[in-house]
């Protein structure tokens, strides 16, 4: 992995030259138009229903369904979910809360935002956020921190009067993510993704076996621009823009001490 | 900039598929489904006497739940195998005992003639009695062996009338024999007592519980529920954790279930090797009624007793399901043979569900339990990016420095110059 890193390092340096200096500049995902957004949502995290960043899912349920929805962050990103949940007519006053999980199923605190909000009675709709900490390309195995992989939402009511069980709502999901760059850049690298299921997915492909053929996986999760290889940040820039203003400024020194010209008192033949 | 970037992420893919090729796989395949499995939906309809009601848009409830079964037989998918189970709608007498046997399998489970199964639900009418228990026993027999999903769909209005057995513990009981059955219910026009018991129903075994009043809400969520029976889904693999890591079953990647009593562990093993790293994550579920307050731990140890790392997570108030999970890589061994073994890392499971009063504790709750092991992460050898800078601080004190050193340098030529010269 080091080697695959050091070839990155060096292409980096060959592609430098044409590298444009702008900060900040890594992909990030790119909202897909919703015409073919999921309508459904699953029931337990082996049944999450797949959703792309961008992407406004929708569902129908009853109350007291637990819904799960399932979306790709990688690493840099700060992922934010957004959950609508559009009430019965009449009911009682009801709680409702967003839960995020990472792909160990482990689950993720929101920075901010109202993960879990009560609807008084009779309200038409409650909103649902939840901001979570940006998404690290490593991080030691006894932390807790965001890894890229697979992401679980939960949206589920927490508190409700029996009367309103099982009554229709609809639920409205949406995940999206602010790019936060170099700043989280940190060094080392998962090989893969936390996607659960990954090994059993790869080992069929390495088989050559029916994997195209619609067989289940766990998730089959990826960003529309693939996973990102993790060489890339900005701090090559600001490293790069650091070396050359250094070189610079150590000319600009080296000028100052000379005087403008030739030294006085040379001979023109010396 | 995105060309060379295509092109770096080009040859690190290539690169990577080198190691990989190179790394023997490991042959498992747990978790996999079975090719060709279809996926299996028995609807159980109430035809009991209360079916007479006329309360669902001014029609009977029987009337609705025939229109919709005509509008879910013409959508159901072709690779969707189907049945439908009566209960209650042979024996109209008052004889409990045998009221409560009255259950019969209308349709079997197979590749749908939808006109065939149209005229065997046009003959139905409300006569018996509710035996909720006795039909689902008799459904989960329904399904044949290799289902890749199996899900019933009980439609009732209104309680089980065949105390003293539980439809609950009914549904719980099947969920436990591990033949992966979902059991979800709805509720025609249903009381209080009525939701309560659909809902335990369908939360034994990590269903769905729907209220129905209108015919075009019944159609629209059995045609849901039929709809994602045919999603492709993963079968767990059922495995027994031993109570101790010596006895422990040996896993590999993929995904298990298994119970769990309350108050018991459970241990696994799984071989992690030099350079791999061992991923596990395990959900317990709540499909009883438990006390508020739970948690649930997964530890990973050695052989010998020493814990590597856990997993932990607690909850309060209503949830399906309480899950962790953790990430073990393993250093490269520093001999460079490729005979290193690998190592036995030994999985516990232990919750703190407790059993609400007058709950039945066993079977166990239901475990799940995935293993993922790949190849291990590049280790960081610093907090930043390659030990890359960034900032204006980074930049201003590169600046000074490039500055401080030029006119040291400076300073140092102006000197020798001068040496020079006097010399």
């Amino acid at each position: 992995m080091r080697i695959t890193r050091a070839l990155g390092a060096a292409a980096l340096l060959l592609g430098l030259a044409a590298a444009p200096a702008a900060a900040d500049s890594s992909p990030s995902p790119s909202a897909s138009a919703d015409g073919d957004a999921p309508t459904r949502a699953g029931t337990s995290f082996r049944t999450a229903t797949e959703i792309e960043q961008g992407q406004t899912a929708t569902a129908d349920g009853s109350a007291g369904d637990y819904l799960y929805w399932s979306f790709p962050a990688d690493a840099g990103q700060r992922p934010t979910v957004k959950a609508t949940v559009k009430l019965p007519e009449t009911h009682a006053a009801e709680t409702w809360q967003v839960d995020v999980y990472d792909g160990l199923r482990r689950r993720q605190a929101c920075q901010y935002g109202a993960q879990t909000r009560t609807a008084a009675a009779d309200a038409a709709s409650v909103e649902l956020t939840c901001v979570l900490r940006t998404v690290r390309a490593w991080s030691e195995p006894w932390a807790n921190d965001p890894l890229p992989g697979t992401y679980y939402v939960r949206l589920t009511v927490t508190d409700l009067a029996t009367a309103d069980l099982g009554l229709p709502v609809g639920a409205e999901v949406r995940a999206d993510s602010k790019d936060i760059g170099g700043s989280a850049a940190v060094d080392g690298s998962l090989t893969e993704p936390l996607v659960p299921g990954i090994a059993v997915k790869s080992q069929a492909e390495n088989g050559g076996s029916d994997a195209e053929s619609g067989s289940a996986v766990l998730s089959a999760i990826e960003p529309e621009d693939g996973w990102s290889s993790g060489w890339w940040s900005d701090r090559w820039v600001w490293t790069a823009v650091g070396g050359v203003l250094a070189a610079l400024a150590g000319i600009g020194g080296y000028a100052l001490t000379r005087g403008a010209g030739r030294p006085r008192r040379v001979p023109p033949g010396a | 900039m995105i060309t060379s970037k295509r092109l770096a992420a080009g040859a690190c893919a290539l690169l990577a598929a080198l190691t990989a090729g190179l790394a023997l796989p490991v042959a498992a395949h747990a978790g996999e489904p079975v090719g060709g499995a279809t996926p299996q939906v028995d609807l159980v309809l109430d035809v009991s006497g209360s079916m007479r009601e006329r309360d669902i848009d001014g029609g009977t409830r029987m009337a609705a739940a025939k229109q919709a079964f005509n509008e879910v037989l013409d959508a159901t998918p072709e690779e969707v195998q189907l049945g439908i189970r009566t209960l209650g709608a042979n024996y109209p007498g008052d004889n409990q005992k045998t009221g409560c046997k009255d259950t019969a399998q209308l349709y079997p489970v197979s590749t749908l003639d939808r006109t065939e199964a149209k005229s065997a639900v046009a003959t139905l009418s409300p006569t018996g009695w509710t035996p909720i228990g006795p039909a689902l026993l008799a459904a989960a027999d329904d399904f044949t062996e290799g289902a890749s999903s199996k899900r019933i769909v009980l439609i009732s209005d209104g309680e089980d009338t065949c105390a003293p057995l539980d439809p609950c513990e009914v549904a719980r009981e099947i969920a436990a024999k591990g033949i992966g059955l979902t059991i979800d219910t709805l509720g025609l026009v249903p009381n209080t007592k009525m939701r309560q018991q659909l809902s335990c129903i369908a939360e034994a075994t990590g269903g769905t519980y729907t209220s129905v009043e209108h015919t075009d809400e019944l159609t629209d969520k059995v045609n849901q529920l039929v709809d994602r029976a045919a999603d492709p889904v993963v079968t767990p693999v059922a495995t027994e954790g031993a109570t101790s890591c010596a006895d422990a079953p040996t896993l590999k990647s993929g995904l298990y279930t298994d119970r769990e009593e309350f108050g018991q562990q459970r241990w696994y093993r799984v071989d992690v090797g030099p350079g791999q790293e061992l991923r596990a994550s395990v959900s317990v579920a709540a499909d009883r009624a438990v006390n508020p307050g739970y948690g649930v731990l997964l530890r990973a140890v050695t052989t010998h007793g020493r814990e590597i790392v856990r997993g932990e997570a607690a909850g309060t108030g209503r949830t399906d399901v309480i899950s962790t999970g953790l990430r073990y890589p393993k250093t490269e061994s520093d001999s460079d043979d490729d005979e290193a073994p690998a190592e036995a890392v030994c999985l516990q499971v232990t919750h703190a569900f407790s059993a609400s009063a007058g709950t039945k504790t066993t079977p166990g709750l239901p475990l799940e339990l995935t293993v993922d092991v790949v190849d291990g992460p590049s280790q960081a050898a610093d907090v930043a990016s390659f030990g890359l800078g960034r900032g204006w601080w980074l930049l201003g004190a590169l600046v000074l420095v490039g500055f401080l050193a030029g006119v040291l340098w400076g300073w140092l030529s102006r000197w020798r110059v001068a040496v020079w010269r006097t010399n």
